[in-house]
């Protein structure tokens, strides 16, 4: 008997195949299998005997059927590892990455700057581009004749029908908005202070060359509240662009100048260094101009209708697109406008590049 | 405005040197642009004396000259100069030397045959004038062997300094001393005006006409002048600062204008007849300026004018008719004062400008009339001799010194900088700005700070002239805790939009807010075009995003790109206002070749309804209660656009592939896909705080049951969508259309929609009777909307 047991082992182990496997299965524990006989004679024995062939004959029974059950498992391996060394590709084929959206440079930047603003407490306001020429000009203290008008190179718009006699001369005569300034005015008219808002957005110049196009954005900042001096300018100005170029090493120079809707007035400098042949924000190897700034001027809040005695604050403002030029690199104000794709693709940014206080507001 | 230093060094006592001026006026907001010492390119020039001139022995025009350049050994020069002779005094450049004239560098070099090393120069080859007839000849007594630049006076640096246009003070040299002066950087000379003993009466009447125009006007009258050339010093520093000297008397204004900020004009006496008058123009009437130019005045504009016609607009340039000549015996000097917003009006709209315009509009100080004129008459007589008559001077000139109330705290409160009292007043005081003492300080402006009108304007003083570099930063005053939110609802859907339509694969573009009205003519036409575009291609204020973004698409196009999806989220401008919206064009290949899925093929007007969709969902839009209306506009295809509507007013968007028209204008080969989102027609959302409605994913299996129904071909899809939603509200949760046909087993005029239909127990699963009502109850109402379940 064991060597019965022993040959039915050894030809289970030897099965080529499942077909094979089967024919031993049937023949062990078929009906008619050896070992479905064995069972059955297990009826006719004594107690006694059953006692002692019982557990022998279901022991043999599950050696066997063990056996059958790993070699099955073997087989089936076998099957489908010869299956999968059939199924091989060459995982060296490229693959679509699929449609790569991007962010313009621009957006990122006005986005970065809402942020790093939000932080500071100011929230982001707007105004429409289509402006008439008190908001863009006579209320911030240039009148008509005022020579730093020409210096703006307005776009003007036809004037219509008669002007309103209540208006000076020239008054609310459309035009695109040259700056971002008169979103001062209509913050300050619509809201009571205190004032903190940036407003960024585009603004117009009739002038057109490799460093100025005719439309172009810029950011503005305004606050108005009791106390606010120069000193917070400065800081306010120094938090930002450290907080925008990401560096420590960020030098302001305050330099006195002149805009009409601020007194006193400053042009700020921030140092810049070389790196890799370019120059780069930060350091102190030379100065460049970044922002014009000053002291709300008494005469713009007054005509906005506060009192210049009470509230007093400050405003900035500079150039998105210098901005993002001066952080990111490019030097070609004209592709901004162009929509390219490759320039859109190389200079823009992932959608997911949201900044975040946490995360950067760097790209 | 540009100066030279020993211009300056006339005005300014000082030791300072040439670098702490820079600095000093940059850091006082007198901006420096540029400084340059034409000495310094001159440096390897010196003086030199041709010993001996022979012929070339191969050339008839050149000479071999033996030069003494005080360096022992004659130097032997071959030279072509036709005045090049034994006994000439002149510059000589040694091999080595880089001739700025002529870009090139001097070498050691065979001439014909004959060795020579260096040159003697003419003015151009040293870009000291454009003489090219012969080499320089200096006075037989110029040091041989001496540097040439400083010997002639040319070792001067020449310094640009940007003027803000409310210091019509420091557009002369004077005044920007004051301002150094003032700034510790030395003592400002008092300006020495020599009174000019008149010798007669004014032969000429004055009179003012226009008042307002030209309130006041001082005049002289010089008999006997010599108006040759302008002595050599007087040249040299005009041309250094970029003036051309023109004669005596010309550049005798020049330089007062230049050195006082204050403009003058010279009139040849013999051209003019009769009275001279300030007033206004006649409409109509004409003048030749001194540019040559003639100009057509109107009545708003004031002249001086005598019996015969206009002489000069006024405090903006002369005539050509009356200016001085060589021939000129007799002069009329003016020295008035012009209404600096008339002068501004009438050079706007002549579209004028020059140094006289420039000082007037910003208003020149109305206390320098009489010096100015005495000044202006000792010059001239010293230049060009003559004699002068007395001075007249009609009406007054607007009244000087504005007084300002002024608290020294100001300075701190304001500017960020504690200033001590007496350092302020000193500092006011050293600007010409009278104080008076007080609780409140008076201060008086002086008569050329005609900016001054408050006490902001004094805080600027003191802290520019302390130094804006002592403004410590403080820090803004900051509530505690977290920063909170500050965007609007506004923004941040913007934010969203923006960053879903990028994450979905387009690129975002900015395009210019102005186009070609041709352009934006079937887009509903510009509500706005400029006055005074760039091109008339930049005109247009844009009724739509499609055309720019469009014109970008061709650009990539023609420039090989194989697939274009661009998106731009700008402004619309339209009649009743500026309205913030996406617009997004597809163009091309759906994406390049791919070895997996073969040549993608173009895209079609479903491609722009699935992301106007995705878009309009992204910033919370109910995209599910949208109705799609077609057509859309006519730029877009009538067949395959539509509308998406909340209701038939409210078009949230619009989508579809572009009209072949359109396509034909911008110069595109189709198809090409668009749309555009309005994102101010997207209802706000509710505001109902952070929570959500209570959920728990349902805990009985759903079921899922596919319909087919046949409709009519032209019944909309979304009409039995809604149909079968609305079957039963609760049981059917999702419907969706897997399969649209035509063709064999579909009767003509009929299309077979396929739905697939899940239904969820809320309570109990389903038991077959159930489903069968369900089924029921979706074919019911199918067939109210026209369909009938397919067999």
């Amino acid at each position: 008997m064991a060597s019965e047991t022993q040959d039915m082992l050894a030809r289970i182990a030897a099965a080529a195949d499942l077909p094979a496997l089967e024919a031993e299965r049937v023949a062990a524990l078929g009906k008619q299998g050896a070992i479905t006989q064995l069972l059955k004679t297990l009826g006719a024995m004594t107690p006694e005997q059953r006692q002692v062939e019982g557990p022998r004959i279901h022991a043999l029974r599950e050696q066997v059927s063990d056996a059958i059950a790993a070699r099955k498992a073997a087989l089936e391996a076998a099957v489908l590892e010869k299956r999968l060394a059939t199924e091989t590709v060459d995982m060296t084929l490229p693959v679509s990455p699929g449609p790569q959206g991007s962010v313009h440079p621009v957006s990122q930047v006005m986005d970065e700057l809402a942020e790093i603003f939000a932080d500071l407490g100011f929230s982001v306001a707007t105004g429409p581009e289509i402006e008439d020429d008190w908001h863009n000009f006579t209320a911030l203290n240039i009148p008509e004749t005022h020579p730093a008008r020409a210096m703006h190179d307005t776009f003007y718009f036809p004037q219509k029908g008669e002007l309103d006699p209540g208006f000076a001369e020239g008054a609310m005569r459309h035009l695109l908005r040259t700056h971002t300034s008169p979103v001062q005015i209509r913050t300050m008219q619509a809201r009571q202070p205190p004032l903190y808002i940036i407003a960024p957005g585009r603004v117009y110049r009739s002038d057109s060359d490799a460093t100025h196009t005719p439309m172009f954005h810029q950011i503005e900042g305004l606050v108005i509240d009791r106390g606010i001096h120069m000193g917070h300018l400065k800081w306010t100005l120094e938090t930002f662009l450290k907080a925008f170029f990401e560096r420590d090493d960020i030098v302001l120079r305050l330099r006195p100048s002149y805009f009409p809707f601020t007194e006193p007035s400053a042009e700020v400098d921030v140092g810049y260094s070389w790196e890799k042949g370019r120059r780069v924000v930060g350091g102190a190897d030379g100065w460049m101009e970044v922002l014009g700034s000053g002291m709300v001027h008494p005469n713009v809040i007054r005509a906005c209708g506060l009192d210049p005695d009470e509230w007093q604050g400050f405003a900035f403002g500079t150039g998105v697109d210098r901005l993002a030029m001066l952080k990111y690199g490019m030097d070609d104000l004209r592709a901004f406008f162009d929509g390219d794709l490759r320039w859109l693709r190389h200079y823009g940014f992932s959608a997911f590049d949201v900044p975040t206080l946490s995360g950067g507001v760097g790209g | 405005m540009k100066f030279t230093l020993s211009w300056l060094k006339d005005h300014l006592d000082t030791d300072a040197p040439l670098a702490t001026i820079v600095e000093t006026l940059t850091r006082i907001g007198l901006e420096v642009e540029g400084v340059e010492n034409p000495a310094e390119a001159l440096a390897p020039f010196t003086i030199a004396r041709v010993l001996t001139a022979e012929r070339h022995p191969q050339a008839d025009k050149l000479q071999v000259l033996s030069v003494d350049a005080g360096a022992g050994e004659p130097i032997q020069v071959v030279c072509g100069a036709p005045n090049a002779r034994a006994g000439l005094v002149g510059v000589f450049g040694a091999p080595g030397a880089y001739v700025p004239g002529s870009d090139m560098t001097l070498k050691v070099a065979a001439i014909r045959g004959v060795e020579s090393r260096g040159m003697m120069c003419s003015v151009r080859e040293l870009q000291l004038g454009d003489e090219h007839d012969g080499i320089i000849e200096l006075p037989a007594d110029a040091p041989v062997g001496a540097a040439f630049a400083p010997w002639a006076g040319l070792d001067d640096p020449v310094i640009d300094v940007a003027v803000t246009p409310n210091r019509q003070d420091c557009m002369g040299v004077h005044g920007i001393a004051r301002d150094l002066a003032a700034a510790g950087l030395g003592r400002l000379r008092d300006i020495a005006v020599e009174p000019v003993v008149p010798r007669f009466d004014m032969p000429i009447e004055i009179r003012i006409e226009d008042a307002q125009g030209c309130p006041a006007f001082a005049g002289r009258v010089l008999r006997g002048v010599r108006n040759g050339p302008s002595p050599a010093w007087l040249q040299q520093r005009l041309k250094a600062v970029g003036q051309r000297p023109i004669s005596a008397l010309v550049d005798m204004t020049n330089y007062v204008m230049l050195s006082y900020g204050r403009p003058l004009h010279v009139y040849d006496l013999a051209k003019l007849s009769g009275a001279i008058v300030a007033r206004k123009a006649r409409d109509g009437e004409e003048v030749l300026a001194l540019n040559g130019k003639t100009y057509r005045l109107d009545s708003t504009m004031t002249v001086i004018a005598d019996d015969a016609g206009v002489h000069d607009i006024g405090g903006i340039m002369g005539g050509e008719h009356s200016g001085v000549t060589e021939a000129t015996r007799d002069i009329l000097i003016e020295c008035a004062w012009f209404d600096p917003a008339s002068i501004a009006r009438t050079g706007q709209k002549l579209g004028l400008t020059s140094d006289a315009r420039s000082r007037f509009e910003r208003g020149v100080d109305p206390a320098f009339l009489l010096p100015g004129i005495e000044i202006a008459t000792a010059l001239a007589v010293a230049l060009a001799g003559g004699e002068a008559s007395t001075t007249v001077c009609v009406g007054r000139p607007p009244d000087v010194g504005t007084m300002v109330d002024y608290r020294p705290q100001r300075t701190r409160e304001l500017g960020g900088v504690e200033v001590p009292e007496q350092r302020q007043k000193d500092i006011l005081r050293r600007l010409g700005f009278q104080v008076r003492d007080g609780e409140t300080w008076q201060v008086t402006a002086p008569s050329w700070r005609r900016d001054v009108d408050g006490s902001a304007d004094i805080v600027e003083e003191i802290v520019r002239i302390e130094g804006y570099d002592r403004i410590a930063s403080a820090p803004l005053p900051r509530a505690a805790g977290v920063a909170t939110s500050t965007a609007t609802p506004e923004q941040l859907a913007e934010r969203r939009v923006r960053r879903s339509a990028a994450a979905r694969g387009l690129n975002e573009a900015v395009t210019w807010s102005f186009i070609a009205e041709a352009e934006a003519a079937p887009f509903g036409g510009a509500a706005f075009a400029l006055d005074n575009p760039i091109s008339e291609d930049m005109k247009a204020m844009r009724p739509s995003l499609l055309p720019g973004l469009l014109a970008a698409a061709r650009r990539n196009l023609a420039r090989g790109a194989a697939s274009v999806r661009l998106f731009e989220i700008g402004r619309r401008y339209l009649a009743d206002g500026e309205r913030p919206t996406l617009g997004l064009v597809l163009a091309g290949e759906r994406g390049a070749r791919d070895w997996r899925r073969g040549k993608p093929g173009g895209f079609d007007a479903f491609d722009a309804k699935a992301e106007a969709m995705a878009l309009l969902a992204a910033v919370g839009a109910r995209v599910d209660n949208l109705q799609a209306l077609s057509p859309a506009s006519g730029v877009y295809h009538p067949g395959r656009s539509a509308r998406l509507c909340l209701g038939p007013k409210n078009v949230l968007a619009e989508c579809g592939e572009l009209h072949p028209a359109i396509l034909k204008a911008f110069d595109l080969a189709g198809p090409v896909v668009a749309a555009e989102i309005y994102l101010d027609a997207i209802p706000a959302k509710r505001a109902s705080g952070r929570t959500r409605d209570a959920y728990a994913p349902p805990a009985l299996q759903s079921v899922t049951r596919d319909f087919a129904f046949l409709v009519p071909q032209d019944l909309p899809a979304d009409a039995l969508l809604r149909a079968v939603r609305g079957a039963d509200k609760q049981a059917v949760v999702d419907v969706s259309l897997f399969d649209v046909f035509t063709g064999a087993g579909v009767p003509e005029g009929q299309k077979s929609l396929a739905l697939e239909i899940l239904l969820q127990p809320v309570e109990k699963s389903f038991t077959e009777e159930q489903l069968k009502a369900i089924a029921d109850r979706i074919v019911a109402a199918a067939a109210k909307a026209g369909a009938r379940l397919r067999d």
